[in-house]
């Protein structure tokens, strides 16, 4: 492996920003933001020269490591601080700190208004450095750090507006259900060390061979459920919907292109524990699976423009998940889906920003409308923007999303028929919903409320859009040309038992898909292009309508099956600890204090006592080295 | 009869010879030097004499001899560590100990006579207090290194007999501080008794004082393990009446309670230090091949210290009592490094040690500041709040509880971490459970602190905090930060110490 010791820049540079602006405090409001959004392009420069680096190297000299000390040595428990930058994570660094930048860039624009700028970008380069620290880790311990540090950012950012007390429930919410994720990554990470003894990437994979498949299936589904939870997987997915709060820029960046795809990351990442256990690779299938059904039902219901494209990532995220969950060969094409993914959610993502903020911050579609003629640029990268989710080919999602169907249907059997009829079906519901965000916002009637005055945005908030919008049209021809991606990824994942013959060959899939897409639209385009649509939501609709604006009762089910029990049993806990834990603690109290006769009396101020003490225990000591000799 | 002059290492002795020196001129500092320079050239000397000395034992880390003083002493690897970690100690307990409102104008005047209101008004300050201190230093450089019981003992002396005064300086409540100045005599006295008729004993048992000669006879057996039981029952004693183990630890909450704080902060750190130095020698060299019999008794011990220090610490209202018991069941979880009696249980109870004592001088520094018109204030119910008024101190405090906890990122996690596998190794499995479990009912009281302090409302009476001065400030800030990055990065640390931790014999 590589030694390399620049490594450590790409995380100090935006983590050195962060602690200037926090620290700093105020002195730096005026340029804070600039010094933030600095920070974060140097980081992407490294990022880009490591990549020269790393082409310059042999293909099996491009893994580099650096290690940065010893964290922690007691006894036979051993870990160091490690970064490891290979094949896999510089597409993340790059994606995190590429993304990341064009953000901050929209930002400075964005947030101008607020009084609190100079703290959001400070939030900004600690997630900043945060995901990059998560996926430079060399284990599982130094990712946990960054899993946690991401975890922090996310709940800083969600409740940046935390005056309002919806806002600063909704990330707390975020938070907490993110622990439950935490807690699984945490198991995972004491079973590994329990049963291999390492908790570093390297060396997990070589124990793999000589580790029993229970406990592999353990961790495996230790690590899905860390996954699900930051990457608002089934079950753990209500909190993505109401991460929304956060500024948009944060949504664009955490809960769109990064943060949320680090469960994805996890996996592949993980690829020798999940090959090795067949269990917990189809647990992530299944859980891939139902998460697009879910998210895409949820977003075809959905008023709020923010809380749509919200339901369409935790679909998106689903496709990858489910991709990652086929072995070897969705590994590369999770990859590949979550960059380009990367790229349009940010992109539309930002375009919903310049649109609420044309629109004095309405999130709500059906006060839009015509606001294509208002807003010409926002409304062309949005439309490639929705272009590429659709999979309309040559944009980008049609060569990811084409990708992960093949695959699917690739599994073979009565599996590959339900996970490619699910994706196929999944594709038709996006490109239904994806349309009708279209239609509601930029064409049709105006039904805007008085006094909105829609305005195009200004240039720096309309040129990160732009340059994600070229993303959006040219990543995935780029990625794919020549299994680009997946050639690069090559030496990461075992591939040998690869490369099986398509079992439909890949035209007649992406008619298929094509087809189930012009269904959808079209759908959309009668329902609401067709028609008029009213400002304010109907109410007599059908069950399913209503099942899905309440995010299919996601919410319901958190509170009839974990709320209320949990609640009942922490009443329960609490009593018991009030009668029992708090009465044995105070009963001992008593004990000590009043009873007098025990330990109290024996602490009554007199030395006598004292000495008699010492006397009866120096006794009692002879005596008990007796009973031990004989 | 043919007298030989002694052969002697200075360099290897330096510390303990710069430390007697810096005391001697501190005496006659008192003598010559007028009463407005005093505690200025006092505090400046009794500083530099403690930095030199740790600058010394700095330079002699590594070294190692049996025979620095003619075989009465031993230089070695943990001999280093445990007298560094004395010294560090004692410097930042001094700054605390320059804080003269602590202490009393005139020790001799009864409490509350007109001779005493007069030294008040005169402006008198008891500075012999620094050439106390770094007596009792130099006893407590002598006492783990000590290889013969004679030195053994008069290193005892020597770090117990400046404590007893010193408890009694108190400036506020005068007659509890002489009170318990006196019950520490007293009780020290009592546990001297047994330490010396034990030292009897052994030789009784051995024919031989030192430590390689009693360990020979325990290697080859004499055949009168009734004389050695009892000799080494009776040393332990006096050594686990020192480090405040239960059932030798009556004298604990009313000492720490009675004493001026900072005397209380030093005492309470770096006595247990000393203490436990000599432990570890004793333990691991001299008894190590009778472990079969103390083994068990001393695990009794570390049990009951450990329940015993946490439950009654939950019952306790006053801050300096609490910290007391707290000690209690510290002085248990340090004993299973002794039962460990392996390389890993030796290095860890040097690092808890350390982690230990610098995180007591953190607590007793802050609960110093805490004060109102009338001193300071040590009623729990009063800290209600404090996080408000003083962040500096409740924070600073909180984070020396949740290091006496052993919660993650804090000097004591690491340090109770490595403890108990090291007890746990050598199959302590009973210490390690109980150990654990104390550790959570401690852990529920000091949080219950924390609670108190930042997230329950101020009484009317609240308590002012004093703004503190510049040293006290100095000493929470460097035992915080030490605490804080013992238990982020302590690599380099345990490194060192399992570098050099190893017994000469």
């Amino acid at each position: 492996m590589f030694i390399s010791n620049t490594l450590v820049y790409l995380i100090a540079l935006p983590l050195a920003g962060a602690a200037i602006l926090l620290l700093a405090g105020r002195r730096t409001d005026k340029w804070g933001h600039l010094l933030a959004t600095a920070m974060s392009a140097s980081s992407f420069g490294v990022g880009l020269y490591q990549l020269m680096l790393m082409l310059d190297r042999p293909t099996e000299q491009r893994p580099a490591s650096q290690k940065l000390f010893e964290w922690i040595h007691v006894g036979e428990f051993k870990v160091d601080a490690g970064l490891l930058l290979d094949q896999l994570s510089i597409c993340f660094v790059l994606l995190i700190t590429g993304v990341g930048t064009l953000i901050h860039i929209y930002s400075i624009s964005y947030m101008s208004h607020d009084k609190d700028r100079r703290r959001f970008f400070a939030y900004l380069n600690l997630f900043i450095a945060s995901m990059l620290l998560l996926v430079l880790g060399d284990s599982y311990l130094n990712l946990y750090v960054g899993w946690e540090g991401v975890g922090l950012a996310s709940y800083l950012l969600i409740g940046f507006w935390n005056q309002k007390p919806a806002y600063a429930t909704a990330s707390k919410k975020a938070f907490v259900m993110n622990r439950v994720g935490d807690m699984g990554l945490s198991f995972a990470i004491m079973i590994a060390f329990a049963t291999m003894g390492t908790v570093s990437f390297v060396g997990v994979q070589e124990q793999v061979s000589q580790t029993s498949e229970a406990a592999l299936t353990a961790i495996g589904l230790m690590l899905l459920v860390a996954a699900a939870g930051k990457s608002a997987q089934f079950p753990l997915q209500a909190w993505l919907g109401d991460a929304m709060a956060g500024p948009t820029p944060v949504s664009a960046l955490i809960h769109a292109a990064t943060m949320v795809t680090a469960g994805v990351y996890l996996i592949t990442r993980s690829n020798f524990v999940f090959d090795a256990a067949p269990t917990a690779q189809l647990v992530v299938v299944i859980v891939g699976a139902i998460t697009l059904m879910f998210g895409a039902l949820i977003g075809t219901a959905k008023d709020d423009i923010k809380k749509a494209l919200a339901a369409s990532t935790m679909s998106q995220i689903g496709y990858m998940t489910l991709a990652a969950g086929l072995g070897p060969v969705g590994y590369a094409f999770a990859i590949m889906h979550l960059l380009t993914h990367g790229f349009f959610k940010a992109g539309m993502f930002l375009g919903a920003g310049s649109v609420m903020h044309g629109m004095n911050d309405e999130v709500n579609m059906r006060k839009y409308g015509a606001l294509r003629k208002f807003m010409p640029i926002t409304f062309v990268t949005f439309g490639l923007g929705y272009l590429a989710i659709l999979g309309i080919p040559p944009f980008a999602g049609f060569y990811s999303k084409d990708l992960i169907i093949e695959t699917a249907f690739d599994a073979g059997g009565a599996k590959g028929i339900i996970l490619g009829i699910t994706t196929l079906i999944g594709a038709s519901i996006t490109a239904f919903y994806m349309t009708r965000v279209m239609i509601l916002t930029f064409t049709g009637t105006k039904r805007w409320d008085g006094d909105a005055h829609p305005h195009e945005s200004p240039w720096l908030m309309w040129l990160p859009m732009a340059i994600l919008a070229i993303g959006s049209v040219s990543s995935g021809y780029l990625l794919s040309r020549g299994d680009a991606l997946e050639n690069w990824l090559y030496p990461l994942f075992d591939h040998s038992d690869e490369y099986q013959k398509h079992l439909i060959e890949p035209i007649i899939v992406s008619g298929m898909a094509l087809t189930m897409v012009a269904i959808g639209v079209a759908v959309a385009y009668f329902k609401y292009a067709r028609q008029d649509v009213s400002s304010t939501a109907p109410e007599d609709v059908s069950i399913f309508t209503k099942v899905a604006r309440q995010d299919l009762m996601q919410d319901r089910f958190n509170e009839a099956v974990f709320m209320r029990p949990g609640q009942a049993l922490t009443t329960t806990l609490i009593a018991t600890d009030q009668a029992v834990v708090d009465g044995a603690v105070r009963g001992v109290g008593q004990v000590a204090l009043s009873s007098g006769s025990a330990l109290r009396g024996l602490q009554n101020g007199y030395v006598r006592s004292y000495a008699a003490i010492i006397l009866v225990g120096a006794i009692a000591l002879i005596a008990a080295i007796w009973v031990v000799v004989s | 009869m043919i007298f030989t002059s002694p052969a002697l290492s200075y360099t290897l002795l330096s510390p303990i010879l710069i430390l007697l020196g810096g005391a001697l001129i501190g005496v006659l500092v008192e003598a010559f030097v007028s009463k407005a320079l005093r505690p200025v050239v006092q505090l400046t000397l009794s500083l530099g004499t403690l930095m030199l000395a740790l600058m010394q034992v700095w330079r002699i880390r590594g070294e190692e001899s049996l025979t620095p003083a003619m075989g009465s002493l031993v230089i070695d690897g943990p001999a280093v560590l445990i007298q560094g970690s004395i010294l560090i100690i004692a410097i930042i307990s001094i700054f605390l100990i320059a804080d003269t409102e602590q202490f009393t104008p005139l020790a001799a005047a009864l409490p509350g006579s007109a001779e005493e209101r007069q030294a008040e008004q005169a402006g008198n300050q008891v500075t012999e207090v620094y050439p106390l201190t770094l007596f009792a230093v130099s006893g407590m450089m002598i006492f783990p290194i000590a290889t013969d019981l004679i030195m053994l003992f008069v290193a005892l002396e020597v770090l117990s007999l400046p404590l007893y005064l010193m408890a009694g300086l108190s400036r506020r409540r005068r007659l509890a501080s002489q009170e318990s100045a006196l019950k520490y005599f007293l009780l020290g006295s009592f546990a001297s008794a047994f330490f010396l008729f034990g030292a009897a004993y052994l030789y009784g048992f051995s024919g031989s004082i030192t430590f390689s000669g009693i360990q020979a006879a325990v290697v080859g057996g004499t055949g009168n393990d009734v004389l050695l039981l009892i000799g080494m029952s009776f040393l332990s004693i006096g050594l686990l009446f020192k480090v405040g183990a239960v059932p030798f630890h009556s004298w604990t909450p009313d000492v720490y309670q009675g004493a001026p704080t900072p005397i209380t902060a030093f005492m309470a750190a770096a006595t247990k230090v000393a203490a436990f130095g000599a432990m570890l020698r004793i333990y691991y060299t001299v008894f190590a091949n009778a472990e079969w019999s103390w083994i068990p008794v001393i695990s009794a011990i570390a049990i009951i210290s450990m329940v015993l220090g946490s439950l009654v610490a939950i019952a306790q209202r006053d801050v300096k009592r609490m910290l007391a018991y707290s000690s209690i069941a510290h002085a248990g979880f340090l004993l299973s490094g002794i039962i460990a009696l392996n390389k890993s249980g030796l290095d860890a109870t040097i690092f808890y040690l350390f982690a230990y004592g610098i995180a007591t001088v953190g607590g007793f520094a802050v609960v110093t500041l805490v004060r109102d018109s009338s001193g300071e204030v040590t009623d729990l119910n009063r800290w209600k709040g404090l996080g408000k008024r003083s962040p500096f101190a409740a924070s600073a405090f909180a984070l020396f509880l949740l290091a006496f906890a052993g919660i993650p990122l804090t000097s004591g996690f690491i340090g109770k971490f490595s403890i108990f596998s090291a007890a746990y190794e050598n199959g302590a499995t009973a210490v390690v459970i109980t150990g654990v479990l104390s550790s959570a009912i401690a852990a529920f009281f000091y949080i219950r602190v924390i609670v108190l302090m930042f997230f329950t409302d101020a009484v009317e009476d609240g308590t002012a905090v004093e703004i503190p001065s510049i040293l006290t400030r100095a000493t929470v800030i460097i035992a915080a930060v030490i605490t804080l990055v013992l238990g982020i990065y302590p690599a380099p640390v345990l490194d060192f110490i399992t570098d050099l931790a190893i017994f000469i014999r």
